[in-house]
């Protein structure tokens, strides 16, 4: 079981915690001036990278807060994890 | 004749303990274990190996043993399989039986197979069983499951109990030879928070066996008990015995299986019988050692034949002797300390056969000074004796004796470093595979290759013989056939051959298609041998082929101890409304929902399930009935931005939404997919009470969250779950104003100031209430929301009123089906749109976004044949049809039928006197008054489409 720094509670154990997927995939400010290909590929598309992987968590069971997280995938290291809004 | 030493070994002579196996009465002393009682009893056949049924003794001392697995039966359920008479300590009374024999372990027929073991080699049953096909279910099947598995699976539930606990430290030392006791003192000489775990009885691991050594001028049992009782003595070591580390997880936590109660008589019944540790350390230092590895010689697995290392143990720690005339077979030194030992307390040492051609040391010098025959350059090539060892063969020398020792050296065990994905090299001076450093931890002692006690312990020892020397593989000379790799699985050295002529190369597929290291023992003591047998035979290396790969647990745990309480009532919460036990008392039918118990229905005394729902289904359309929402989904919404934000969440607009007033919301995915429902209202301003479903609760709170905090974190709004704070009591038909008018206070009931899809404050029955006058069932209809404690009081006072009919989940399916009524989760499924439900006229033409909106103009959301929401009509009314069918165009199409829609409800209306059903139908809205067909097993079912609404179409029963 990982060890994860919530930014806001300090190291917790992953089954205080949910996995809510890639970040820096920001809402558009204006959907409708999206063209289809660019909604979607906003909706669908994700990076999936081997290696160093930018991902959202919730420490669902404990402040409640989504935060960053960079998690390097093969070796499941976390390098660092930020709040939410803010840049690595 | 007695094995029993005359003097040594940790046991208490003073007491003497009975105990049974096999049905026969035998008596051991406090400080044995099963298997060094029996061999003190000159039992050595202790089981039947698993394919050949051959007879077996106990090969090894502790955790490695492969042969000697027994069944112990406590009573009372408690029985346990597969248990490793050397891990058994002895307790009075104790019941253990053999495995994998019929009639008994002497006379076993099922030891016909190993005189057909030319027809059995590996992998036979990937080739023996396969035809004729029609062999399969009668013949091969019952036939293997008779035959496979060793000990028989206990089949009363198990009465003991089984604790969780966790612990953290700086450093958790796993194992307590004297590596590991070394590295326990250094760490708690510097104050750090020390657990140091061993899976034995007692600290000391093998230095328990070296007592004639001395260690800085102490005689070494000295040494350890001055040891032990220093770390004992400090407050910050915790010191864990009879327990094993069976698993490296992630950021070093390490899973322990304490034995707690397994080694007492009668144990306190406040105790557990297992504990879980789960340890979360700083560093760990693996401080594991090593095993020895047998010779693979022919006939090297009868009773009598054991490790040089186990016969030393079973000496010193039990004062037993393994016979009384011994061959040793050796590549490796350790085996001259257990010759010397051996000789010194009485045994005759026939010979030391020594493949080596020089060997050459202290070991051996002391060997021959004793005037112990060592052969030079000897392999031991074969055995005989039936159900004991009777003689070795020497070169072409057979020698008698009655039991032969070996050592082919020792492996470091290195199953919790690979675990935890640390790297190995190979080390050819000493033919193992070695540990690299790897953050958070370090091995040390044997299982880093470390074997020299002064280095390891930082100070001068004496007296004890460091194990220089290593063979691997089959002996030279010796024959594969009958020469045993892996003991526990039945594996030789032939089926490894065999396996390579059958072209396979892949360490991993030869491992599978022989089972090699696959028992429950994973090839502890196999694996180093089965490794050079396949690299000799592939022309290559051990490190070529390379290890197979380490999982947990290292050894077998019990479910219970994993489990832990987490069973019966305690294995998944059980949430229950708060009117439960008044549901409970009217003899209601709960159905599972999520982990809510829900009233399903309520019969009558013989009344069946049928005949209830419809008497249910009656009393809201004709008069009045109850039911328990509370389970509902509840948010509250609070903030000066509460109606921004909902507006950005739901298609609905509600900005304009009174005070006072409610709306029906429809959420969706950002993908545009429905995703929950519910109505909402708004108490103030600033403040909604929003329902979702039962099962949407948690994951619309979160999509709701994740929004606030990470899309519009500018909002000033604030969400509070407050389900379980609400009992919800829905009170529906056309007398419902009637039933709550006396009880209800300070609110307008008449139609005209509290009318359809309103909220009010006020009191019932001088509770505080939350009435909401909203209809789930097309009657006039509120529901009661007060504080949680108060639902039982007010469903009491309301049942007092003048006998409304409680109704449960099913009726009040029906009722909202036969008012085309979705739900969530039942006509959707996560691919479904407003308007594939004719829902478009609730998203709000006016926002310019909410979550989900620019979705539904993607292309895939406006094709014409998308699934739409229909009725569905049997052409016979009392058919009804089954949820989940699939419905075609033309039934007598080919299989496979183009699909083009399925029914998603379906249920028997006593109100419309027929079966009713909705159903996602491609096109559905344009195919209304068409006919269709639903294919089921034996016949058709066709089904006339109609408009999704069956009952008071224009909505003239709201009011009641």
């Amino acid at each position: 079981m990982l060890i994860i720094p919530c930014p806001h509670c300090g190291p917790r154990p992953e089954n205080e915690f949910r996995y809510s997927g890639e970040a820096h995939i920001a809402r558009p400010a204006d959907p409708d001036a999206m063209t289809d290909a660019e909604w979607a590929d906003f909706l669908y598309m994700r990076s999936n990278p081997k290696g160093r992987h930018a991902e959202r968590w919730r420490h669902l069971h404990g402040c409640g807060r989504f935060f960053n997280c960079i998690r390097d995938t093969v070796t499941d290291r976390i390098e660092r994890t930020y709040p939410a809004g803010t840049s690595p | 004749m007695s094995f029993r030493a005359k003097t040594g070994g940790r046991i208490d002579r003073a007491r003497v303990l009975n105990f049974t196996f096999d049905g026969r009465p035998y008596t051991g002393h406090p400080g044995d274990t099963l298997a060094s009682a029996l061999l003190a009893n000159g039992v050595h056949l202790m089981g039947r190996s698993f394919k050949y049924h051959r007879p077996r003794g106990v090969l090894a001392a502790g955790i490695e043993e492969p042969n000697a697995l027994v069944h112990v039966d406590r009573g009372g359920g408690r029985d346990a399989p597969n248990l490793r008479a050397t891990q058994i300590e002895l307790y009075e009374g104790l019941t253990a039986r053999s495995q994998n024999r019929a009639p008994s372990l002497a006379f076993d027929l099922g030891a016909a197979a190993g005189l057909l073991s030319r027809f059995l080699p590996a992998g036979f049953y990937y080739k023996t069983f396969m035809w004729p096909a029609s062999h399969w279910k009668r013949l091969y099947e019952p036939a293997i499951r008779a035959a496979a598995g060793l000990g028989r699976a206990p089949t009363a539930p198990d009465p003991d109990r089984y604790l969780h606990r966790y612990a953290h430290c700086d450093v958790l030392i796993i194992g307590a030879g004297p590596a590991g006791l070394a590295a326990a003192s250094a760490a708690a000489a510097t104050g750090q928070r020390v657990i140091i775990c061993d899976e034995q009885p007692e600290l000391g691991g093998s230095l328990r066996d070296e007592p004639a050594a001395t260690i800085a001028g102490q005689s070494a049992p000295a040494w350890l008990a001055a040891t032990i009782t220093g770390l004992a003595s400090r407050g910050n070591v915790t010191i864990l015995t009879r327990a094993t580390a069976f698993g490296w997880y992630p950021d070093n936590l390490i899973g322990i299986a304490e034995r707690v109660t397994d080694h007492l008589a009668t144990p306190d019944p406040a105790l557990p019988r297992e504990r879980l540790w789960q340890v979360r350390a700083a560093e760990v230092v693996i401080a594991t050692g090593a095993h020895e590895r047998p010779l693979v010689f022919p006939d090297n697995d009868r009773p009598g034949i054991l490790l040089a290392g186990a016969a030393r143990a079973f000496l010193h720690r039990h004062g037993v002797l393994p016979g009384h005339r011994a061959v040793i077979a050796t590549a490796c030194d350790s085996a001259y300390a257990a010759a010397l030992d051996l000789h010194a307390a009485g045994v005759t040492i026939a010979a030391i056969a020594d493949l080596r051609p020089n060997p050459a040391g202290p070991a051996i010098a002391a060997a021959r000074a004793a005037g112990i025959s060592v052969r030079t350059a000897c392999a031991i090539t074969g055995s005989t004796g039936r159900l004991r060892v009777t003689g070795a063969l020497l070169g072409t020398d057979w020698v008698a004796c009655d039991t032969i020792l070996m050592s082919a050296g020792w492996t470091p065990i290195l199953h919790l470093h690979s675990q935890s994905r640390g790297k190995l090299r190979f080390d050819a001076a000493t033919a193992s595979f070695l540990p690299t450093p790897h953050p958070g931890q370090r091995s040390v002692g044997a299982c880093a290759g470390a074997f020299d006690l002064a280095s390891i312990l930082g100070a001068p020892v004496s007296g004890a013989i460091t194990p220089n020397g290593t063979h691997t593989g089959l002996v030279p000379g010796a024959r594969a056939t009958g020469a045993f790799v892996d003991f526990q699985n039945d594996v030789t050295a032939k089926d490894l051959g065999l396996a390579t002529q059958e072209g396979f190369r892949s360490i991993e597929h030869v491992k599978r298609y022989t089972t090699t290291g696959m028992a429950t023992d994973q090839g502890k003591t196999s694996n180093l041998n089965a490794l050079s047998i396949v690299a000799g035979h592939l022309g290559t290396t051990i490190p070529d082929v390379g290890l197979t790969t380490f999982r947990p647990p290292y050894s077998p745990v019990t479910f219970g101890t994993i489990a832990g309480t987490s069973r019966g009532d305690l294995f998944d919460p059980e949430r229950r409304a708060p009117m439960h036990d008044q549901a409970a008392a009217l003899g209601a039918v709960f159905e599972d929902v999520g982990q809510w118990k829900r009233a399903w229905y309520f019969p009558r005394p013989g009344e069946p399930m049928h005949d209830a729902v419809a008497r249910e289904c009656q009393a809201v359309r004709t008069a009045v009935g109850l039911f328990d929402a509370s389970t509902l989904g509840k948010i509250e919404v609070v903030g000066p931005d509460a109606a921004e934000f909902l507006n950005r969440l739901y298609t609905n607009a509600w900005s304009k939404l009174g005070v006072g007033r409610c709306r029906y919301g429809l959420m969706l995915s950002e993908a545009g997919f429905v995703m929950d429902d519910g109505v909402v209202g708004r108490l103030a301003a600033d403040r909604f009470h929003v329902t979702t479903t039962t099962g949407g609760a948690a994951r619309v709170l979160n999509h709701m969250e994740d929004y606030l905090q990470t899309e519009f974190p500018d909002l000033r709004v604030w969400l509070t779950s407050t389900t379980e704070q609400w009992a919800v009591i829905a009170v529906q038909g056309p007398n419902a104003r009637q039933l709550i008018a006396p009880l209800v206070e300070g609110i307008d009931l008449s139609p005209q100031a509290f009318p359809h899809m309103s909220i009010r404050e006020g009191t019932i029955c001088g509770v505080p209430t939350r009435l909401f006058r909203v209809s789930f069932t097309g009657e006039l209809g509120f529901e009661i929301n007060v504080p949680a404690d108060y639902g039982p009081a007010i469903w009491d006072a309301l049942m007092a009123q003048g006998a409304p009919t409680p109704y449960g989940t099913e009726a009040m399916h029906v009722l909202r089906a036969e008012k085309g009524f979705v739900i969530v989760g039942q006509e959707t499924d996560g691919t479904v749109t407003p308007d594939d439900l004719g829902l478009s006229g609730m998203i709000a033409k006016s926002k310019p976004d909410f979550v989900g909106k620019r979705s539904l103009r993607r292309p895939d959301m406006l094709v014409p044949n998308r699934k739409q929401l229909v009725g569905l009509f049997t052409e016979n009314p009392a058919d009804l049809l089954e949820e989940g069918a699939q419905i075609v165009e033309d039934p007598a199409q080919p299989i496979p039928m183009r699909m083009i829609g399925h029914v998603t409800s379906s249920y028997a209306s006593a109100t419309l006197g027929r079966s009713i059903a909705l159903a996602l139908v491609e096109a559905g809205r344009a195919r209304l008054g068409t006919t269709l067909h639903v294919p089921m097993p034996g016949r058709t079912i066709a089904v006339r489409l109609v408009e999704p609404i069956f009952y008071d179409k224009p909505g003239a029963r709201l009011d009641g």
